[in-house]
């Protein structure tokens, strides 16, 4: 572990702002809308490089909606609109020259539901963003095999890279799908509740994916899972709403979160006492 | 202790009944009345068809489809009658065609640009407007079609012919442009494109939302999207449209009835200015028909029949295929 598990990574003094950049991506004062409607409200996060960060709390407290701001896919939704800043490698993604696409070849993401592309066989899938961003890349094969291994799917798949991604599990589509998004090589992974489709097998196996991914990159998941956070994240970040605006009670080194949380609503959402 | 199942001892098995209650049985029977009715509508129009022209099928057997006259007798033998629509038949075909091949590009475009690059409030007026313009009916289409098309498509032609006129069917053997092929594809386009545009904009507005935010998370512009996972996905329901549009062209009568000169030569240069279809064959000589051209004429209404079911089956073919693969 790279990181001191000190650390807090929600309050951002005041020396680190102006000193030295974070590598990975920070959040300033994030807040976002849909219309008039406030659904985030000043959220200060870090995600330094080699660390997975857990984002967890109730339904509704806005942590899907946090995540979209993190690689700028909260802009598809119609009426959205956003506040602060989001900072990768100290540069403000949301600054006006900023090409939104190159942004999202940095920071990749992974989604509930397991989607491989129906028109497409298992190569075709991994290799997509390579052609949706028209990379050149010398060695396509070994662009496959190297992705599909750091997923856990290679042995599983090796001799049937022609077959379509339907034709896979729901666990081994999942896995497909993070291949798919490291094959651009990104800085940052976004998770989205990536192991609620699926079953404790391929739960297993993919945050054991996640771990090894952190060894070289970000990754920031969203899970309603408190075992799964507390087994796969480093910081976790809880979110709670009262009927306004969603927000961050408090993030922390997971440990300390799970066992000696600053706040007491944090303690009771930890042991499932609500939410 | 575990339990070991045996699976030695086949059970027999049970018959697995289905009884409708007394509300399903009488629903049953209404829908099942509904999907009936079209059948047999569909069966009773083919066979008033092709009863009433089975005696023009047996006198001139192919000559009917492949023959290029349609010449009423003196009655009295001297001149004998001589049907048949080869050319008519042709001229539907390359009329529809060009109708197609000009409304299809416009058609995706505009469905394109409706569902993913309009600004909310425009995009529901305007799949409000192509939803009334696709309803209106086509003789509206084709008397405006013909005032507007004639000033233009003949500039249209003039264009085309000098910088395409080395192509043998944009060639023309006179210089005379206006009431060809070519004009009355052109209204025939403007009339079929709301249709197509319509259903290629509701079936690419069922794309999964997920599989486009994929794109987009991998560095993905709008287009790379739209290529990767909106046309591929949309595919079979903009053949469809395309189809539905190619019904409507494949009979269309006032328009081509106006517009073209109907001339019974075999053409198929587009900007000649004669041609004509078997709708505006039948419109044209209705009126005075002899009782033996009348049959004539119905059989050429079931050539046509048959050319839009063949087309229909053709692309329920192509729709299913195109599916079955992902």
């Amino acid at each position: 572990m790279v990181q001191d598990s000190q650390t807090s990574v929600a309050t951002v003094s005041a020396s680190q702002t102006t000193a030295t950049a974070v590598r990975g991506l920070e959040t300033k004062n994030v807040h976002a809308w849909f219309g008039k409607h406030h659904v985030l409200s000043d959220v200060s996060l870090q995600f330094p490089e080699r660390t997975v960060t857990g984002l967890i709390g109730p339904s509704g407290c806005g942590k899907s909606t946090f995540i979209r701001l993190l690689n700028r896919m909260h802009e598809f939704i119609p009426s959205a609109a956003m506040a602060g800043q989001v900072l990768q490698d100290g540069q403000d993604i949301y600054a006006p020259d900023v090409d939104a696409a190159a942004i999202r070849l940095k920071i990749g993401m992974v989604f509930q539901k397991p989607n491989p592309f129906p028109a497409m066989n298992i190569r075709e899938n991994v290799l997509s963003g390579i052609k949706l961003a028209h990379l050149k890349v010398a060695d396509h094969d070994a662009i496959v095999e190297s992705c599909l291994t750091r997923a856990g799917l290679w042995k599983e798949v090796k001799d049937r890279l022609t077959a379509t991604g339907g034709s896979l599990s729901g666990g081994q589509q999942q896995r497909l799908c993070i291949a798919r998004s490291l094959a651009v090589e990104p800085n940052v992974l976004l998770m989205d509740e990536p192991c609620s489709a699926l079953d404790p097998g391929s739960t297993l196996r993919i945050e054991e994916t996640i771990k090894e991914l952190a060894e070289k990159i970000a990754v920031v998941i969203v899970t309603h899972n408190m075992q799964q956070a507390a087994r796969v994240s480093d910081f976790c970040a809880f979110f709670l709403t009262d009927g306004g605006p969603g927000y961050l009670v408090e993030a922390d080194a997971t440990k300390k979160l799970f066992t000696n949380p600053r706040d007491t609503r944090t303690a009771d959402y930890v042991q499932g006492k609500f939410g | 202790m575990s339990v070991v199942p045996s699976f030695e001892a086949t059970p027999e098995q049970r018959e697995l009944l289905v009884i409708y209650n007394r509300a399903d049985r009488i629903f049953r029977r209404i829908v099942t009345s509904g999907a009936l009715t079209s059948l047999i509508l569909l069966g009773l129009i083919g066979t008033f068809l092709f009863v009433r022209s089975a005696q023009i099928f047996n006198d001139r057997g192919l000559r009917f489809i492949t023959g290029s006259n349609w010449t009423a007798g003196s009655g009295d033998g001297v001149i004998p009658d001589d049907f048949s629509i080869g050319p008519m038949l042709t001229g539907t075909i390359l009329v529809s065609v060009i109708a197609l091949v000009i409304a299809m590009p416009i058609a995706i475009c505009g469905a394109l640009y409706i569902e993913f690059y309009a600004a909310a409030r425009l995009r529901k007026l305007l799949s409000t407007l192509l939803d009334l313009a696709a309803a209106i009916p086509s003789l509206i289409f084709g008397l405006w079609g013909v005032v507007l098309f004639t000033s233009f498509g003949e500039r249209w032609s003039i264009f085309l012919n000098s910088r395409l006129g080395w192509v043998p069917f944009i060639k023309v053997q006179a210089e005379v442009f206006g009431r060809s092929p070519f004009v009355a594809g052109c209204v025939l386009a403007s009339l079929i494109t709301p249709i197509i545009t319509s259903v290629s904009r509701e079936v690419f507005s069922r794309t999964p939302r997920d599989l486009i935010d994929t794109c987009y998370a991998l560095g993905s512009t709008r287009w790379g999207s739209i290529k990767t996972v909106v046309l591929p996905f949309g595919r079979s329901g903009v053949i469809g449209g395309a189809m539905l549009g190619l019904g409507r062209a494949l009979g269309e009568t006032v328009a081509v009835y106006l517009l073209l000169n109907i001339v019974f030569r075999y053409n198929f240069r587009i900007l000649e200015s004669e041609g004509g279809n078997i709708a505006s064959l039948i419109a044209l000589k209705f009126g005075e028909a002899t009782e033996y051209e009348l049959k004539a004429l119905v059989a050429a209404g079931f050539v046509l029949f048959l050319l839009t079911l063949v087309v229909n089956m053709v692309a329920a073919t192509i729709v299913e295929k195109s599916t079955r693969r992902k």
